[in-house]
C-alpha cells in the first residue's frame, strides 16, 4: 500500500491525540466504526464560549489512512461553528490526503465522527 | 571441447550472469511480501517482464512466466482444454513432444485430436489439413522454427488462415527467438511459447505469451501469482536473467544473420562434398541449424567418435536423445528409416567461429572415411 | 540480517523465503557459466556433467529425508509438487473413491489444488484444526470415508509454525489404504524427516524455504510400496515420465547443496534458533494483551505468530517498517482479508488482523531480536495511545458489550 506524504505525516505525527472528559457539558463525543470492521474512531470537540469549537481530540483504531483522516479532522474543526463543522465533507478529506479509492471509507468514517460529535454536543446543550 | 549443440541449450551470456548474480547472492524477498524486500523483488520482476515483452513485441501483461517451454506448452494446451471443453486440437507432425504429448493425452480424455503432416521439405501447409479436420478444428499449434531441421514455417500465413477460420492459434517460438524476428502483435496470434535457455539465458525459466481474448485455465493452483495463471513463488534470479537475455536477443539476431548464416553454408557445402544428405536443404531454415546424415554410416557411432575428438553435437532433440528412436520429424517428412537413423545435428551459436567449423570438418572427414573403410571391410 | 548497503529493514520473514546461502550460490554459479549443458543431452560431456550434477543433488535431497534418490522427482517448486501430488495421485487412484481430506490451514497451493479436484468431480473435506492449530486425531478418524482416496496434511504450517503428528496421521491412512501427501516445504532443515519410518506416500519440498534458490522443488514419490501418479505435464519424458521439462541444472545443484547444508547443520542451527525464539517470545509477551497463535510446544523454533490486541494490523505493519515481517501468509498479504489460517483457529477478526508472523533463520542475530523487541514495544505503546479500544479496555469497559455503530 503506497501512502501519500500527507497521510504519512499525519500518521507519524498525529495532531491532537487524546481525550476530554466526556461528561463535560461543553464536550461532544462521537464514536463510530466497529473493531470487527477494522476501524473505530473517537472524535471529541470542545465548545468555546463564543459558539466556536476551540479544541478537538481523537483516538483511532485503524489503518494509517484512518488515523490520518481523524488527525486531519481535528485540525479542520478548530475555529469553526457547529454548523460549519457539520458542513465538512469526506471529499475534502480525500482530496487533502490524496486517499486511494480503497481508503475512501476512512474519510467517510471521519465525516460520520464529526456528525456524531456535533450531535452529542447539541443534545447536551439543549 | 567445441560446443555445437546450441539448439539443446546455450551458454549463459556473461552480461546475463552479471544481472542475475545479485538476485542469487543478496537477500531477496518473496515478491508477494508486502515489505521492502518483497516490493523490490516485485519491481525487478516487472522490469524483466517488460524486456521479455519488448523482445517479441507483446504487451507486458501478456507475459506469463513459467518454469520451462514444456510447462508453457502444457499450460496452453491443458488451459484451453479446460476452458473450452469442446475443443478439437490440431498440431503439426513435427512438433516437440511437449506439444504433441499433452495433446495426445487429451485424446484419452475424449477430446478430438488431429496430427497434421508436413511435406517432404518439412513445411507445414494448411492445404494439408483434411477437409474433415477443418470442419471442427478449434485449436492449432505449429512451431515457428523446428529444433531438428531448423525449418522456419510461414507462421503469418498459417495464423491468417486460422483467424479467418476462427481457430485458436499457438506457436512454439522457442527455437526462433533470438535467431529470427518474432512479432507477437504483428502475427496477431493467440499464444506463443518462448524459453530462456535457448537464447543465452538461464535454464528453468520460460514464458507463455497469451492474448487476453483467450480464456485460459491455470495448470497449477496456489498463491495466485502471474494473475492467477501460474501459481508458485517467482524464480526471481532466472526471471531477471531471462529479461536480460531477451534484451540482447535482437543483437544476437544480427550476428546470426550476418556471421553464422555464412558459417553454416560453408559447413553444409563441405558436408555435401563429403557425401552427406542435408535435410530440408532447400527450405527456409534457421541460420544456425544443419541436420544431416550419411548413407550407410551409423549416426550414433559417428556421434561418439566426434565426442571423443572434442565436438559436442546432437542426434536429434535433446529431450529424446536417451532413446535410440529415429527422429519423428524426419519420419513424418517421409525420410527413409536408414537415413533418419543416422541423422546428426549441428547447431551453431553466436560465438561459433570459422576455425571451429574447419576443425570440425577435418575431424568429421577423418571419421567418416574411417567408418566407410570399416563398413567396406565388414561388407 | 541487515543489509547496510541499501539500508534495508531487518529480515524477519524467513518463512516467506530465505536468502540463498552464500555456499549454495557459490556451488551454483559454475553450472550457469562453464558447465551449462542440458542434462538430457546424452551425446556429449556438457550433458553428462549436467546430468551428474543433477543426480548428485538428487542424492543430497534424498539424504536429508532418508529416502532413495529414485524417489525424488524435480519440480519447479512446492506449488508444482503439491499440484502434481494431489491431482496426480487422486486421478491415478480415483477408482478407490473420490473423497479428499485436507486441513483448512494448508497452504493455498494445496487448498486450491484440492478445489480444482472438486471441480473435476471429487468431494473434499477441509478439516478445521483445534484452536492450537493441530489436527485432532479422533476427529480426523471420523472424517475418513470408505471412498477417501487422498489425505493431504502439511508437516509444518507456514503461518503459525505448528508441527502436525505426521506419524499418527500416516498410520491411520495406511490402515485405511489412503494415499497420504505431506507438504513439507516449511519443514526441511527444521524438523527431522525420516521417510524410511514415516508412513508418507508423497512429500513436497521447496528449495527457497531452506536457503536454496527459487524456482526449484521436488516431490518424493514412494517406491515401496510403489505409489503412482498421473503426470500433469507431458513432453520429453523427463523424471521417468512423471514430470517433463528441461531441468535447470544450476537450480537443482543449489537445492542439493542447500539440503546438504541443512542436513549437516540442522541440529546446531535449531539450538541457536530455539534460543532466539525464546528471547523473542519473552520480550514480546512482556507487552500486555498479546496472544501467541498456534501451539508453542509442537512448533518449529523459527516461527512466532503473535496477535497484539487493540492495535489494528495495517497500521501496525506501517509502524514497524524497520523489520520485514508478514501479517498472515505472504501470498495473501496483498489483500486486506484477515488470515484464513488464524480464522480457522477460531481467532476473532480483530486478533487475526493484528497478528504478526516473525520468522527467523540462519542469519538472524541476537541484536536483530533485541531490535525487534524494542521496536514492537515502542510502536505498540504508541498505537495503543492512539487507540480508543485500548482506552476503553483500560477503563474496564467490556468491548464485547459495546454496541458499535457499524458502518
Amino acid at each position: 500500500m503506497a501512502y501519500s506524504d500527507k497521510v504519512l505525516d499525519h500518521y507519524e505525527n498525529p495532531r491532537n491525540v487524546g481525550s476530554f472528559d466526556k461528561s463535560d457539558a461543553n464536550v461532544g463525543t462521537g464514536m463510530v466504526g466497529a473493531p470487527a470492521c477494522g476501524d473505530v474512531m473517537k472524535l471529541q470537540i470542545k465548545m468555546g464560549e463564543n459558539g466556536i469549537i476551540e479544541d478537538a481530540k481523537f483516538k483511532t483504531y485503524g489503518c494509517g489512512s484512518a488515523i490520518a483522516s481523524s488527525s486531519l479532522v481535528t485540525e479542520m474543526l478548530k475555529g469553526r461553528t457547529l454548523d460549519e463543522a457539520q458542513a465538512i465533507k469526506n471529499t475534502s478529506i480525500v482530496e487533502e490526503l490524496a486517499l486511494p479509492p480503497v481508503k475512501i471509507h476512512c474519510s467517510v468514517l471521519a465525516e460520520d465522527a464529526i456528525k456524531a460529535a456535533v450531535a452529542d454536543l447539541k443534545s447536551k446543550q439543549k | 571441447m567445441i560446443y555445437l549443440d546450441n539448439n539443446a541449450t546455450t551458454a549463459l551470456h556473461p552480461a546475463v550472469l552479471k544481472e542475475m548474480l545479485p538476485f542469487l547472492t543478496v537477500q531477496q524477498g518473496n515478491p508477494a511480501s508486502n515489505h521492502t524486500f518483497g516490493r523490490n523483488a516485485h519491481t525487478a520482476i516487472e522490469e524483466a517482464r517488460e524486456k521479455v515483452a519488448a523482445s517479441v513485441n507483446a504487451h507486458p501483461s501478456q507475459v506469463i512466466f513459467t518454469s520451462s517451454g514444456t510447462e508453457s506448452n502444457n499450460t496452453i494446451i491443458n488451459g484451453i482444454a479446460k476452458a473450452y471443453p469442446d475443443s478439437h486440437f490440431g498440431f503439426s507432425s513435427i512438433e516437440h513432444p511437449c506439444i504433441s504429448e499433452p495433446i495426445k493425452s487429451l485424446a484419452n480424455q475424449g477430446f478430438k485430436v488431429s496430427e497434421i503432416p508436413v511435406d517432404s521439405n518439412g513445411i507445414f501447409n494448411v492445404s494439408n489439413i483434411s477437409s474433415e479436420t477443418k470442419q471442427s478444428l478449434s485449436f492449432l499449434s505449429v512451431m515457428m522454427a523446428n529444433n531438428e531441421t531448423g525449418v522456419i514455417q510461414n507462421i503469418a500465413e498459417i495464423a491468417d488462415w486460422a483467424r479467418e477460420n476462427k481457430i485458436q492459434f499457438h506457436t512454439d517460438a522457442v527455437q526462433a527467438l533470438g535467431k529470427i524476428k518474432v512479432d507477437f502483435e504483428a502475427l496477431d496470434i493467440d499464444a506463443m511459447t518462448i524459453s530462456s535457455h535457448k537464447i543465452y539465458g538461464p535454464q528453468g525459466i520460460a514464458a507463455l505469451i497469451v492474448n487476453k481474448k483467450i480464456d485460459l485455465f491455470p495448470y497449477m493452483q496456489g498463491g495466485g501469482q502471474e494473475k492467477g495463471l501460474r501459481s508458485g513463488t517467482e524464480n526471481i534470479a532466472a526471471i531477471i536473467g531471462f529479461g536480460k537475455a531477451c534484451e540482447r536477443s535482437s543483437q544476437n539476431r544480427v550476428i546470426f544473420r550476418e556471421n553464422i548464416d555464412f558459417l553454416r553454408l560453408t559447413l553444409e557445402k563441405a558436408l555435401v562434398d563429403l557425401g552427406a544428405v542435408i535435410f530440408c536443404e532447400k527450405s527456409h531454415r534457421l541460420s544456425n541449424t544443419t541436420f544431416f546424415s550419411f548413407k550407410n554410416i551409423d549416426g550414433s557411432t559417428l556421434l561418439t567418435a566426434l565426442d571423443r575428438k572434442g565436438f559436442a553435437i546432437a542426434s536429434g532433440s535433446a529431450c529424446s536423445s536417451n532413446s535410440t528412436e529415429p527422429s519423428h520429424v524426419l519420419l513424418s517428412m517421409g525420410v527413409d528409416l536408414d537415413l533418419a537413423q543416422g541423422a546428426l545435428r549441428v547447431s551453431l551459436g553466436v560465438e561459433s567461429t570459422e576455425n571451429e567449423i574447419n576443425d570440425f570438418m577435418v575431424t568429421l572427414k577423418d571419421e567418416v572415411n574411417r567408418l566407410k573403410q570399416l563398413t567396406a571391410v565388414a561388407a | 540480517m541487515k543489509n547496510k548497503l541499501h539500508d534495508m529493514p531487518i529480515y524477519m520473514d524467513y518463512s516467506s523465503t530465505t536468502p540463498v546461502d552464500p555456499r549454495v550460490a557459490e556451488k551454483m554459479i559454475p553450472y550457469i557459466t562453464e558447465d551449462f549443458g542440458n542434462p538430457a543431452s546424452r551425446s556429449h560431456p556438457y550433458g553428462w556433467t549436467a546430468e551428474k550434477a543433477v543426480e548428485d543433488a538428487r542424492k543430497e535431497v534424498a539424504l536429508l529425508v532418508n529416502a532413495d534418490p529414485r524417489e525424488i522427482i524435480w519440480t519447479s517448486g512446492a506449488t508444482e509438487s503439491n499440484n502434481l501430488a494431489i491431482k496426480g495421485a487422486s486421478n491415478f487412484y480415483s477408482k478407490k473413491g473420490k473423497h479428499i481430506i485436507t486441513l483448512a490451514t494448508e497452504h493455498k497451493a494445496v487448498i486450491d489444488a484440492v478445489r480444482e479436484c472438486e471441480r473435476m468431480g471429487y468431494e473434499a473435506t477441509y478439516m478445521e484444526p483445534e484452536p492450537n492449530g493441530l489436527l485432532d486425531i479422533e476427529k480426523f478418524k471420523s472424517t475418513i470415508r470408505p471412498d477417501t482416496v487422498l489425505v493431504s496434511v502439511m508437516f509444518v504450517n507456514n503461518e503459525i509454525g505448528v508441527i502436525q503428528d505426521i506419524i499418527t496421521i500416516g498410520n491411520i491412512c495406511r490402515e485405511n489404504k489412503i494415499i497420504f501427501h505431506v507438504d513439507a516445504a516449511q519443514a526441511t532443515g527444521k524438523v527431522k524427516i525420516d521417510l524410511e519410518t514415516l508412513p508418507v506416500d508423497l512429500m513436497s519440498f521447496s528449495a527457497h524455504k531452506t536457503y536454496g534458490p527459487k524456482g526449484v522443488g521436488a516431490l518424493y514419490v514412494r517406491r515401496k510400496p510403489r505409489i503412482r501418479i498421473e503426470p500433469q505435464m507431458h513432453g520429453g519424458g523427463h523424471e521417468r515420465g512423471m514430470r517433463s521439462g528441461t531441468l535447470a541444472t544450476h537450480q537443482i545443484v543449489g537445492m542439493g547443496e542447500a539440503f546438504k547444508i541443512a542436513r549437516e547443520e540442522m541440529d546446531e542451527e535449531n539450538t541457536r534458533i530455539k534460543n532466539l525464539q525464546a528471547k523473542l517470545l519473552k520480550g514480546l509477551t512482556e507487552i500486555d494483551e498479546t496472544y501467541v497463535n498456534g501451539d508453542l510446544d509442537k512448533r518449529v523454533p523459527h516461527n512466532l505468530n503473535i496477535s497484539f490486541n487493540y492495535v489494528e494490523g495495517e497500521s501496525l505493519i506501517m509502524a514497524i517498517k524497520g523489520i520485514a515481517v508478514s501479517s498472515g501468509s505472504a501470498c495473501t498479504s496483498a489483500s486486506l482479508e484477515p488470515s484464513y489460517v488464524l480464522r480457522a483457529l477460531g481467532r476473532s477478526d480483530e486478533l487475526a488482523h493484528s497478528s504478526i508472523r516473525f520468522s527467523i533463520g540462519r542469519f538472524t542475530t541476537e541484536s536483530d531480536v533485541e531490535f525487534t523487541i524494542a521496536l514492537l514495544k515502542e510502536k505498540i505503546d504508541r498505537l495503543r495511545d492512539l487507540s480508543p479500544l485500548w482506552e476503553m479496555f483500560q477503563d474496564g469497559v467490556d468491548l464485547e458489550k459495546v454496541e458499535w455503530a457499524e458502518h
